[in-house]
């Protein structure tokens, strides 16, 4: 049995590329059931977000599977598959493991740590169950993978750093208020940075805001945006004291608040601090305002300054990461050895073979004065109990291969006999030896 | 091994596990570790109680005289005030702070000489426990201010050069550690008043005089009139932040001075028993 991943991503496709293969979340039921229609294949998902394209799927039959999937994907969306084969990476056995946990758990992202990639396979996997297009193997494999994901959130720092401007500058915020629940935000000016800054620090808790433009009526219809005021732009500076964060970001060539301007403010909100975020160029706050006690001025380089340490930090995390998931593919695989035939038919004779012998001890050594032939017809009935109840179950399993649903009946197998995960791998090795 | 040194080197252990447990839970980032160490140091507080009941039996009085003996004291108070603010908080990172503080402060104690001293006549009186008791409890809320200031100032220092090292991630926000300095003026101001009141009643009765210039009173009067320029400035004209984080470090560092540097420099009534013996 064997995971195969076709797919395309950032790394290898252009958006005008992605974009061609992308599948509507609103309609995947029937790209789900082309898929697993597809002769080779016995399990299907469709993870498919902005950023990659991927195909997950289960077959015996590896080489042809790959084939099938990328016939499909370009077939699906009506393109040559000469023009999408460059842009196509194909992943088999341990290295799709690998490939889809490392992928889970962001690794694999455009923003190393960004946390909407997991949600997003999770939602790839809940079409592809309720589409019952998912079987036993890509049901535990992808369950793993969130698990993995999950560990490495937990066990390593790769996502406890803001990683974007308007992120940073809500932590830079924290850092300096704790709450900003019933902190006062001000808009200067309204450039989309600041626009989208400012709906970032409404979703962590900030609930007023003031909003001041050149032009008044934008003033207020970006108040309306967000429930604020707006105040004019000739006697912003009056308002300022109340103010706890400044978004900045005007077309202004020249200062719109002085460093003199700020010490007042400073002295009138009694030294509460102050930060002021200016992401316009030309700058807009004369840059001494920083040296005034309590005041925390960022521009747009000081935030991306904040960006690119917090990246290189995520960068680092990624290697304790990638420690993490192959300890886990090892155990992954180890579950996934033991869902071929030949090890688990040979883990269940052995098991009965077992019982077979310490059964006969038993009973032998109560039943004194058998003779030699009386002993080899006892043992020869256990044997033929064995063999006979092991000869159907045997071949039923030998048989299931050749269907889709094969793996169902050797995990039935291990689970009804209890055969331990180990074994299977075991046996496997000494039947490759003999 | 007697009762009293016994207890007394199993609260020091126990200080010493609860101060790994906090430099675990910073530098490992264990947050369990945190929670771990805080009972742990109230097990610390309780066994240092001990001690001292058992010092208190056996010195007849008292047992706040040695140097052996203030700095254990002082150690336990500010354990005390720790575990209280952190009720109010929850700051591990200031338990980072004042459980080596105060294995340090028990280090000096357990080095100097441990003897038991008869109380002087003069000691036994209510007013003495109560003296030593605000103005050591005011001591520990002061060094607690003064932590919270350094690390306000490392924030500050960062935040304003925008250059962030790895302690960055540890720190509390600024708004959290000036209202921690600002609960510790709060509560340390008037308990060093009050031991300063105390102890000037105290004197009065023994002889006959409420104030006598001697160093260690007129240190702490200086101490004294820092901490209350910062509680004026606070409440008048709104000092905040870096600068009331510069007067608590002030103010500690004269505290210290008053405490230690008197003692062992210039002789006075506040001398310490065991070493004008000596």
């Amino acid at each position: 049995m064997n995971i195969i991943v076709v797919g395309l991503s950032h790394k290898t496709a252009p958006v005008e590329i992605r974009e061609k293969v992308a599948f509507a979340p609103t309609a995947m039921a029937e790209p789900l059931r082309q898929m697993l229609a597809l002769p080779a294949i016995s399990e299907a998902v469709i993870v498919s977000t902005c950023n990659r394209v991927e195909l997950y799927a289960v077959s015996r039959n590896p080489d042809a599977a790959v084939f099938e999937l990328k016939q499909f994907l370009a077939g699906f969306h009506q393109l040559q598959l000469d023009d999408l084969n460059e842009h196509l990476y194909t992943f088999e056995g341990q290295d799709a493991i690998r490939h889809v946990m490392r992928v889970s758990a962001s690794l694999d992202s455009m923003v190393i740590g960004e946390p909407q990639i997991l949600g997003q396979i999770k939602t790839a996997y809940g079409y592809a169950s309720e589409h019952k297009s998912s079987g036993l193997i890509l049901n535990r494999f992808l369950h793993k993978a969130f698990s993995v994901a999950k560990r490495v959130r937990t066990e390593t720092e790769i996502a406890s750093s803001a990683v974007s401007v308007s992120f940073a500058a809500v932590e830079l915020a924290r850092k300096i208020f704790d709450t900003l629940e019933d902190k006062v935000v001000m808009l200067i000016g309204a450039g989309e940075m600041c626009e989208l800054a400012a709906k970032h620090f409404m979703n962590n808790g900030i609930s007023k805001v003031l909003v001041t433009n050149r032009t008044f009526a934008r003033a207020e219809k970006l108040a309306d945006e967000f429930g604020g005021t707006a105040v004019s732009f000739d006697n912003f500076r009056e308002q300022l004291h109340r103010v706890d964060i400044v978004l900045s970001s005007t077309g202004a060539p020249d200062y719109v608040l002085s460093a003199d301007k700020m010490k007042e403010v400073i002295k009138a909100r009694r030294h509460k601090p102050m930060f002021l975020i200016d992401i316009a160029v030309p700058r807009d706050i004369d840059p001494l305002a920083n040296r005034i006690d309590g005041v925390y001025l960022y521009d747009v380089d000081d935030l991306q300054g904040v960006v690119q340490a917090n990246l290189k930090g995520r960068e680092k995390e990624a290697a304790k990461a990638e420690k993490i998931i192959e300890e886990e593919i090892i155990q992954f695989q180890r579950w996934l050895s033991t869902l071929e035939v030949k090890p688990t038919i040979v883990a269940l004779r052995q098991q009965m073979e077992e019982i077979r012998q310490a059964e006969l001890q038993k009973t032998l050594s109560s039943l004194n004065g058998l003779n030699d032939k009386e002993r080899k017809a006892v043992e020869a009935m256990a044997s033929a109990i064995v063999n006979k109840i092991l000869h159907q179950p045997t071949n039923i399993l030998k048989k299931s291969q050749d269907g889709n649903d094969g793996d169902l009946y050797i995990d039935a197998v291990r689970t009804l006999f209890a055969l331990p995960e180990s074994t299977g791998s075991n046996a496997a090795a000494e039947l490759d030896d003999n | 091994m007697s009762a009293m040194t016994l207890l007394f080197n199993l609260t020091m252990l126990v200080y010493l596990l609860a101060t790994v447990l906090y430099l675990v839970a910073m530098i490992g980032k264990h947050p369990l570790a945190g929670r771990i160490s805080r009972w742990v140091l109230v097990a610390g507080v309780l066994l240092h109680a001990g001690s001292f009941a058992v010092r208190h039996s056996s010195a007849g009085g008292t047992p706040v005289t040695s140097l052996h003996e203030s700095l254990s004291f002082f150690a336990w108070c500010l354990i005390l005030l720790f575990l209280l603010l952190d009720l109010r908080f929850r700051l591990s990172v200031m338990g980072a702070f004042a459980s080596p503080l105060a294995l340090l402060l028990m280090i000096g104690s357990a080095l100097s000489p441990a003897v038991v001293v008869p109380l002087d006549p003069m000691l036994k009186t209510w007013l003495f426990p109560v003296h030593i008791s605000f103005a050591f409890l005011g001591n520990a809320a002061f060094a607690l201010a003064f932590g919270a200031g350094v690390m306000y100032l490392i924030q500050d220092r960062m935040l304003k050069s925008k250059r962030f090292t790895g302690i960055y991630q540890l720190l509390p926000s600024l708004n959290t550690l000036d209202k921690v300095n600002n609960t510790c003026l709060n509560f340390g101001f008037p308990l060093m008043t009050l031991g300063i009141i105390s102890g000037a009643v105290w004197a009065n009765t023994v002889w006959g005089t409420y104030w006598s210039w001697d160093p260690k009173e007129t240190w702490a009067l200086i101490t004294w009139l820092v901490y209350a320029a910062l509680l004026h400035g606070r409440m008048t004209v709104g000092w905040r932040g870096r600068k009331a984080a510069i007067f608590s470090i002030i103010g500690f560092l004269l505290l210290l001075f008053s405490f230690l540097g008197v003692n062992l420099l210039v002789n006075g009534q506040h001398t310490f028993k065991v070493f004008t013996e000596l």
